[in-house]
């Protein structure tokens, strides 16, 4: 397949990324099990399919145990030993299932790279932060030390940390939360990757903070034209960041569509719930809508949220609902959706 | 209205101890804080890490004493005696409740000091496992047992069995998945219409607060900056600090954000915290004089329940 080949599904128009921008990642049928009790298997991906263009956003939202960190590591070559993954993973026209340990080393960091949660625990504590960021530029782009630490300081001002000499010269701990996310930015974005997986990037943050950092990630977009994987649990976090929205559920893709779209018109019960559930600062209720239940345990047979699920009825707990295009570019995992 | 807890110029430092060759500090943890929490009110307490709303959490609750300053408890809450007038709910369900103890005993365990025979701490404990919404049963199971959004019930049950006058509630929902968070905020709710009881209720989420809070303290660097009835500080924000919280919580319905108008820098440390207005070093308004005059307390301009203290308030 080659690079120029355009998405199958084009982005909203106003947006950053054009309709015509090239695809870039496409993840087709991945299903992601682990080995249980009993030799049963359990699987925590069930047969995803979605595509990312250039320069674009996907929000990825879903609950614990959504399988969301699963997807994410899948396409960083990082899932856990033991992992059984089957389907196709694209990126950029080369088949990254079929990537041997050495070439995933080589691709990780330099084509795509991951910002996580919580800094504290993703960066070395014994290590300057200047050299950890050095570190990705010495093994990717074969830069002297010297010069590496050059480059790692102009990052860490580029992501618009103060002080930036100083500040590579100081270890994890000595920074502030928002300054260590800023700095894993700086460490992600060091050798320019096509896509960057944020795995809740801003949920340790506080709001004024968070703020900051969802700003610094669209200025990088722009200036880059990175595209971003952006996982949250928090919808309206997405809302601020994504063009399209992908929405999990116990492991499986229930609503993916535009981002307007979604917002304005949510077609599967499980996203209209998420949405009415959110307390919203600008209108007060006397009483939140709830979904009933909770999540994990045991999945009901048919559709995975039919137990919990206000439409649900006897043919959603028989079969499971495929995923569908029932408008342009808005696909839905539901038999009550026409 | 009558108070229920009166906290008046409150302070609370810890001395820090750098090591021997290092100067003492002092972390300023809470300067002047003064307010009252009414009868069957719920007092939200918001503010980012490092505001010091968990530590008059703990103040209000007793596990920490005062610096300087009073916490004066009104009629009937004769400061903490064996009533437990005051109780206390924790962000982490799951290391809130004792691994090795029945539910039925955690829940009851308040009773048990005050001398309550075990089978009728157990009768109490089931009744009130089911008014927070668990299966009959519960309390003879263990907490592992349980998912995140049972257990906070199980804390909140612990909580209500002494049928205390105030709850203390630090960041009840900051553990808890969406969907049981608006679960949780709909228990809160309820258990507030079948009795009588105050919630102060501290959170980083305005989102949660504006849902549940009759009024909101606004506390940024250990000092208040703004206090107000909930409509008020949604409606018309006084401080700018306040301003800033409320634009920074991302909402639904507004598209991708503008970038440019997040408010810059952090909090500052409250080991030394800056002279006169703490907030002025990310101020967008900052003169000056908020450099070296800590601004009072006082009510906005022609809104006179609403408190706010910035020289420059709207």
């Amino acid at each position: 397949m080659s690079v120029a080949t355009p998405a199958l599904e084009v982005v909203g128009a106003g947006h950053v990324a054009q309709p015509n921008h090239p695809r870039l990642l496409r993840v087709s049928s991945l299903s992601v099990s682990f080995p249980g009790a009993e030799g049963r298997e359990s699987e925590v991906v069930s047969e995803l399919s979605y595509e990312i263009a250039q320069g674009e956003t996907l929000g990825v939202v879903g609950e614990s145990g959504c399988g969301k960190t699963m997807t994410s590591l899948a396409i960083m070559g990082l899932l856990p030993s033991g992992a059984k993954v089957s389907g196709s993973i694209e990126f950029d026209g080369k088949d990254l299932t079929a990537f041997s340990p050495r070439q995933w080393r080589s691709h990780r960091g330099r084509e795509v790279a991951m910002v996580f949660q919580e800094p504290m625990t993703a960066m070395n504590p014994v290590m300057k932060v200047g050299q950890q960021i050095a570190e990705v530029l010495v093994k990717h782009e074969r830069l002297s030390r010297r010069a590496a630490f050059g480059r790692a300081v102009e990052l860490l001002a580029s992501v618009h940390i103060p002080s930036p000499e100083r500040r590579a010269q100081d270890y994890p701990h000595q920074l502030s939360g928002g300054m260590r996310q800023r700095a894993m930015i700086a460490m992600a974005l060091a050798c320019r990757p096509k896509l960057l997986v944020a795995d809740e990037p801003t949920t340790a943050l506080d709001v004024t903070v968070q703020a900051q950092i969802l700003d610094l990630m669209l200025e990088l977009q722009e200036t880059y034209g990175t595209a971003i994987q952006f996982i949250s649990h928090n919808l309206a976090v997405v809302s601020e960041v994504a063009h399209r929205i992908m929405v999990m559920y116990s492991g499986r893709i229930v609503e993916y569509a535009p981002a307007e779209d979604l917002f304005s018109n949510p077609l599967h019960p499980y996203t209209q719930g998420l949405i009415r559930t959110l307390p919203d600062i600008a209108q007060p209720m006397a009483e939140l809508y709830t979904i009933p239940g909770s999540v994990g345990g045991k999945r009901p047979s048919g559709c995975r949220f039919s137990n919990r699920c206000p439409l649900g009825d006897a043919r959603c707990r028989e079969a499971e609902p495929a995923l569908r295009e029932v408008m342009p570019r808005h696909h839905v995992a539901c038999f009550k959706v026409n | 209205m009558n108070a229920l807890v009166e906290v008046d110029n409150l302070n609370l430092h810890f001395p820090i101890d750098g090591g021997f060759f290092k100067e003492k500090l002092t972390l300023r943890a809470l300067t002047d804080v003064s307010f009252s929490v009414e009868e069957d009110e719920t007092l939200a307490i918001v503010g980012e890490s490092g505001s010091g709303k968990t530590t008059l959490g703990y103040a209000i609750s007793g596990l920490l004493s005062p610096t300087s300053g009073r916490i004066k408890f009104g009629a009937g809450l004769g400061g903490h005696s064996q009533e437990s007038p005051v109780q206390l709910v924790f962000q982490d369900p799951f290391s809130a409740l004792d691994p090795r103890m029945m539910v039925g005993d955690i829940v009851a365990e308040p009773l048990r000091l005050q001398g309550v025979s075990r089978a009728e701490r157990l009768q109490q404990a089931d009744d009130v496992l089911e008014q927070v919404g668990l299966p009959a049963e519960s309390a003879r199971r263990y907490p592992h047992e349980f998912s995140g959004g049972q257990r906070q019930r199980i804390a909140i049950a612990r909580a209500l069995i002494a049928k205390p006058k105030l709850i203390v509630a630090d960041e009840p929902l900051s553990a808890l998945d969406v969907s049981i968070q608006s679960q949780i905020l709909n228990l809160l709710n309820k258990i507030k219409r079948d009795r009588t009881i105050s919630y102060l209720f501290i959170s980083h989420d305005l989102g949660v607060v504006h849902h549940l809070a009759d009024r909101v303290i606004v506390l940024y660097l250990g000092r208040i900056m703004e206090i107000a009835s909930r409509q008020d500080l949604f409606a018309t924000p006084s401080h700018p600090y306040t301003q800033a919280l409320l634009e920074s919580v991302p909402r639904i319905g507004r598209g991708r954000r503008k970038p440019g108008q997040a408010l810059k820098g952090e909090i500052p440390t409250p080991l030394s915290p800056p002279p006169g207005c703490v907030f002025h070093t990310r101020c967008p308004r900052a003169q000056e004089d908020c450099r070296h005059h800590v601004p009072e307390l006082l009510p906005a301009p022609g809104r006179p329940e609403q408190l706010s203290a910035c020289h420059f308030k709207d």
